[in-house]
């Protein structure tokens, strides 16, 4: 088991990641796959790390997953509120994404106590 | 000539058999349980104001190497402080000559009759409670010899309770036998067996409950219970090999092993048994033990014995269906135990309890190999709920891509 906060980091990073490739899908956007993927990256990372801090105070896997629901869903809404559209495409599939790093975190993160023990 | 009614004859034993507990702190109420060996009454302690439970030689069986035998089990329980393990409050002769020792009253159920109706995880979580005091006796150098479901109790509280070291033994070169000038390798025996008891078949040191203690719940030391034991095909007890001329026990042998010094605690190593003494149960019994091979026994065949309360543990009742209890590597585990090799089975009882433990977390354990397919559904019915998260998140991304083509 991998500390909270990192184990946020990694999930929400490689879920961003995915999360944006599948832009591909929609030849609309298809162009701009570069910053659509950097952006969902980001965008996982902050999330992975405020879901992971949240994990590592709270110990509660129903909190953990409602938090990383709402963490997702806020910074998609960002991005979508930036791009002045796509609100429904862009903020289910982050909110799903805070989901699954809530749930990982609290279910398979290791507290940093139990690291050093 | 007038012949006595059943009744009064019944009474006279009865008053027989009664201890003399007088100018005693005990006051005996009704007896509990009996064996071959002695029976253990429910006794009241009128100093502390307490129950207890009196282990005292029966009249008959009352000659110095018994009594020898019940007070060196009374040494070994007094030696092993541990919650899994009844504690021996006193030990002594009553006034009627009678060798006796005072232990706590458990009050529960023997596993045979407790464990069966559980769902299989509490078993196994029950099971691995039992290797708890196993392995603390382990460490002190003790084995016991004679598990059996009817040997561990289970306490109202579900504490877990091994009961019964009456065939315990003792090896050397741990820490306190070697403080009493043992030479290193040599093996103790504590117990034997008396010709009578294998002559009638008996489970030794195992003791018959009492119709009243059965009705109030009280089990006392390890106490047999005739129904469910002709439910265990192990209770039975092979007659061809018990006379078979390699397995017989003998008497003087006994005798020679359970001599006085034993009282104050020194285990001389004149004191062992003799190679080829049979002691335990049949069913229970590792291969060595059968064999009356006493120098090769080591806490390996407790193990065995371990692994056959395993399985006893993984029956379902008749007529259930296929279940949990008949996966892969629970019968490994199981079959890993009982290995009529002793290097072939877990070294301690902490690693049989660990593989079990393993298996309740849905790890992959040390006694089976599992192919790709079997290690896949372990891992997904492990983290089913992270499947089901990552399945949906990719059935939505899906019907995102099929509606934004349309």
């Amino acid at each position: 088991m991998s500390n909270k906060i990192v184990l946020g980091l990694v999930l929400g990073g490689v879920l961003g990641i995915l999360d944006g490739l599948t832009a591909w899908f929609t030849p609309a956007v298809r162009a701009g796959i570069v910053g659509i993927v950097l952006g969902s990256m980001i965008k996982g990372l902050i999330a992975g790390v405020l879901i992971g801090f949240f994990a590592r105070k709270v110990h509660s896997l129903a909190l953990g997953i409602v938090f990383g629901l709402a963490v997702g869903a806020f910074l998609a809404w960002i991005i979508a509120f930036m791009q002045h559209g796509y609100y429904f495409q862009i903020m289910l599939p982050g909110a799903m994404v805070g989901l699954i790093v809530g749930y990982a975190t609290q279910k398979y993160g290791a507290s940093s106590q139990l690291q050093r023990a | 000539m007038k012949f006595l009614p059943d009744q009064v004859v019944a009474r006279l034993q009865t008053g027989m058999q009664t201890p003399d507990l007088s100018g005693t702190r005990y006051r005996a109420l009704r007896p509990l349980g009996h064996g071959g060996m002695g029976t253990v009454w429910l006794a009241q302690d009128s100093i502390l104001q307490r129950p207890v439970a009196l282990k005292i030689l029966t009249a008959e069986n009352s000659s110095a190497d018994l009594a020898a035998r019940l007070m060196q089990e009374a040494v070994v329980l007094a030696r092993l402080e541990h919650p899994g393990i009844v504690p021996v409050h006193d030990a002594g002769t009553l006034p009627d000559g009678r060798t006796f020792y005072c232990m706590k009253l458990v009050e529960g159920k023997t596993l045979d009759r407790y464990a069966l109706k559980l769902p299989l995880r509490e078993r196994l979580r029950l099971f691995q409670r039992i290797a708890e005091p196993l392995a603390f006796a382990h460490s002190r150098g003790i084995i016991h010899r004679d598990l059996k479901p009817a040997n561990v109790m289970v306490g109202s509280f579900g504490e877990v309770l091994i009961m019964d070291w009456g065939l315990a033994k003792v090896m050397a070169g741990t820490g306190e036998s070697s403080a009493t000038g043992q030479v290193p390798g040599q093996i103790m025996d504590t117990i034997g067996e008396s010709a009578l008891a294998q002559q009638e078949g008996h489970v030794l040191g195992a003791i018959e409950e009492s119709p009243e203690a059965k009705q109030e719940g009280h089990d006392m030391d390890a106490i047999e219970e005739p129904s469910l034991a002709k439910q265990d095909p192990r209770n039975v007890v092979d007659t061809a090999k018990l006379s078979s001329p390699a397995k017989q026990v003998s008497g003087h042998e006994f005798t020679r092993a359970v001599q006085g010094p034993l009282i104050s605690g020194a285990l001389a190593p004149e004191n062992a048994t003799a190679h080829g003494t049979i002691l335990g149960t049949p069913g229970y019994m590792a291969p060595e033990q059968e064999r009356g091979d006493v120098n090769l026994i080591d806490q390996r065949t407790d193990v065995f014995a371990l692994g056959s309360i395993l399985q006893y543990l993984l029956q379902e009742p008749p007529g259930s269906r296929q279940s949990e209890a008949y996966s892969r590597p629970l019968r490994a585990i199981c079959a890993k135990a009982m290995s009529a090799e002793m290097s072939a089975r877990y070294a301690s009882v902490q690693e049989l309890a660990a593989d079990v433990g393993r298996y309740l977390d849905g790890m992959t354990v040390s006694a089976y190999r599992e192919n790709i397919f079997e290690r896949t559904v372990r891992l997904v019915s492990r983290n089913r709920v992270a499947v089901v998260l990552v399945l949906a998140y990719l059935f939505m991304r899906l019907l995102f891509i099929l509606f934004s083509r349309h």
